[in-house]
């Protein structure tokens, strides 16, 4: 059959290509335009090629050593995040009901604080922990502990984890609660029939079964974790001194505090690249556990 | 190894133990020895399964007891009434190799390795899986998976029963005769006792020595091929063995005759005293119905096609409004019309109610 060339296919894409071009590619380009260049304000700017990009990498200078530093601080929250978020979130979703009322009562309340919105949840817990009036943090002081989000490192990152973990959890358990459910009766039976304990249906059978979802939700909390912004802004301001400083807060602070355009541009390039790598690497894996799943033909035939 | 005893067994879904006629599985009673190859057959919806389900333990009865060897299991769990089952959809476990898919049932119960080797070495021999047995599981075929499952229901040697819940239902037609063949070798070889339910006439007959004929929750009845094929003991196993089905057409019946849309055919037996107000019926199958010229004498119907299926052919012909199915005699041209109908009177059966009467010599 010979193909019908028709050009005018052209104009049914142009649309979301102008779109596109508006919402996403002129205003990285600024950005990009930004990175190569210094300005002292009254909208003067001067060249400066790769240097932005440079002293980031650089750990020696100042821009460079406060990247790093929150880039670590980023990469070890992101790592708490998900060691503690996937293991409980299996385990909430192991212990939710499977029929009855019970069943909508838990998916409402579990999907609640996903609800809320981001700088609500910050303003919650900024209370909520505080040792004059905060209920957590009047009754953790009152007990003999000496918590205090503001003064101490600890107790801050402790804060902005437990409150990642309140905030989040759910997400991980709904996921699984939607794989488990959708492994059918017949597997359980077989489990049953064939002597199996409880560890040995978690482990050879839901757990498998999740694998797929699992790694959906690895990825979304990572991606999430990774640009965390306003929780911490809200509860901590990314202190006590820097210790709660990630990226997005550096960024901010570089971009709107000091008004250092060049800087942030650069910044936002190498923050948006390593999300993008790491979007990427994430795709690929996922792609390849399905292609994995694809039955070879064994020559039964 | 057990023979199963079913002590007026029966279940509800619903848990309403008032009305049996709501019940999934309708009390029954009933005995299978040890070794034998049974098949539960009737259609989606008439309780096999349940009652297989009930069998394995995966549901409690509502009512009556299940007896292995004389001994009352219906408490016990399904772990602990050493059953196999192997469901209609295979189920795999996707990280093992196909060598631990058929060593886990043994694995969980603590049997020694050397003996769990052996005995897997064994099954995958019996079901051609040698040579994947070192492959992943989940990377195989339907069938391939199907036959992993169906390996893990056999690879257990002390299991009082092997039950088939519509095994075969993902396998390709012409690996369906295989497989089906291969499990009445291995259940020649093993000695186990096999209960295998389906919808499918064909499967149930080669494959078991006794058929159970499930209808609407009851047994209607349970028999070897050759009985439900010559003596159905109810129209509904009539019409349900046998293709083209039995024929059930309306009749008064009186001593040794019946009387079929004004006209008399002839009875091998004496049906006085049928139950008083009963609806009769004879049935009679297409196989003992032949076509003839339409002479006077002979019940006459009208034409509506003939099926050719190449080794024999039937007519589809109406008698008033009943529909009916006769053999065209080889070598027999087939009028256009109207056509007789000769019966041969061993095999035309008087059922009441739906139930067959014996009939006196």
């Amino acid at each position: 059959m010979d193909k019908t060339i028709n050009q005018k296919a052209w104009f049914l894409v142009l649309p979301v290509f102008l779109v596109v071009a508006f919402s996403a590619i002129l205003p990285l380009m600024t950005v990009v335009n930004y990175s190569m260049q210094d300005t002292f304000g009254n909208n003067q700017f001067f060249w400066n090629g790769v240097g932005w990009f440079k002293e980031l990498l650089d750990p020696s200078t100042d821009l460079g050593e406060r990247f790093l530093a929150s880039l670590g601080r980023n990469l070890f929250f992101s790592a708490v995040i998900l060691a503690i978020e996937v293991p409980l979130g299996i385990v909430v979703a192991l212990s939710m009901p499977r029929e009855g009322w019970r069943v909508a009562a838990c998916l409402v309340i579990m999907a609640l604080p996903l609800l809320i919105p981001w700088n609500v949840v910050g303003t919650i817990w900024q209370i909520f922990g505080r040792p004059d009036i905060g209920l957590m943090g009047y009754v953790l002081n009152s007990i003999g502990l000496n918590y205090n989000y503001v003064s101490n490192e600890f107790d801050a990152w402790a804060t902005v984890i437990v409150m990642d973990v309140w905030h989040w959890t759910s997400l991980v358990a709904l996921l699984c609660y939607a794989g488990l459910k959708s492994i059918p009766d017949a597997y359980y039976q077989a489990a049953q029939i064939d002597g199996a304990s409880r560890w040995a249906v978690f482990t050879a059978i839901q757990l498998p079964k999740m694998n797929r979802v699992l790694l959906i939700a690895v990825l979304l909390r990572f991606m999430d974790s990774f640009m965390i912004y306003t929780e911490p802004f809200v509860v901590t301001g990314g202190g006590p001194g820097n210790s709660t400083t990630f990226v997005s807060i550096e960024l901010v602070k570089i971009a709107l505090g000091q008004f250092d355009l060049g800087k942030a541009a650069a910044l936002s390039l190498v923050y948006n690249l390593i999300i993008i790598i790491v979007c990427w690497v994430f795709y690929t894996v996922m792609t390849n556990a399905g292609a994995e799943r694809r039955p070879v033909d064994t020559g039964a035939k | 190894m057990a023979r199963i005893d079913l002590v007026d067994l029966a279940h509800s879904y619903s848990g309403n133990a008032a009305d049996p006629e709501s019940f999934a599985l309708k009390p029954i009673s009933m005995t299978w020895r040890q070794g034998g190859a049974y098949a539960l057959l009737g259609p989606s919806g008439c309780g096999k399964t349940t009652l297989l389900n009930l069998i394995s333990g995966i549901v409690t009865p509502s009512r009556g007891k299940i007896l292995f060897d004389g001994v009352d299991i219906t408490p016990l769990s399904t772990q602990k009434r050493n059953i196999a089952q192997v469901f209609q959809f295979p189920v795999i476990y996707d990280t093992m190799t196909v060598g631990q898919n058929l060593a886990f049932p043994l694995k969980n119960r603590g049997v020694p390795k050397p003996e769990i080797d052996a005995r897997v070495a064994e099954i995958a021999r019996l079901l051609d899986l040698t040579p994947h047995l070192g492959r992943k599981a989940t990377r195989l075929t339907a069938d391939a998976k199907q036959k992993i499952s169906l390996g893990r229901g056999l690879v257990r040697s002390d299991v009082a029963a092997v039950l088939f819940d519509e095994p075969l239902t993902v396998i390709d037609p012409e690996l369906k005769w295989q497989l089906r063949s291969k499990l009445k070798a291995l259940h020649r070889a093993l000695d186990l006792t096999m209960i295998y339910v389906t919808h499918d006439q064909t499967e149930a007959l080669t494959f078991a020595d006794t058929v159970v004929v499930m209808h609407d929750g009851r047994v209607v009845q349970s028999g070897t091929p050759a009985e439900l094929f010559d003596k159905p003991a109810h129209t509904f196993v009539g019409y349900f063995i046998g293709s083209p089905g039995m024929n059930i057409v309306p009749a008064v019946v009186r001593g040794r005759e019946a009387l079929i849309d004004g006209h008399t055919i002839a009875l091998n037996r004496n049906y006085d005293g049928l139950p008083a107000g009963a609806r009769i019926e004879i049935g009679v199958r297409p196989e003992f119905v032949d076509v003839a010229q339409p002479v006077p004498g002979l019940l006459s119907a009208n034409i509506e096609r003939i099926d050719d299926l190449g080794r024999i052919r039937f007519a589809r012909v109406r008698i008033g409004d009943a529909k009916f199915a006769a053999r065209v005699p080889p070598g027999f041209s087939v009028p256009d019309n109207v056509a007789g109908l000769v019966f041969d009177p061993s095999h035309v059966h008087v059922y009441a109610d739906s139930r067959l009467i014996e009939g006196s010599a």
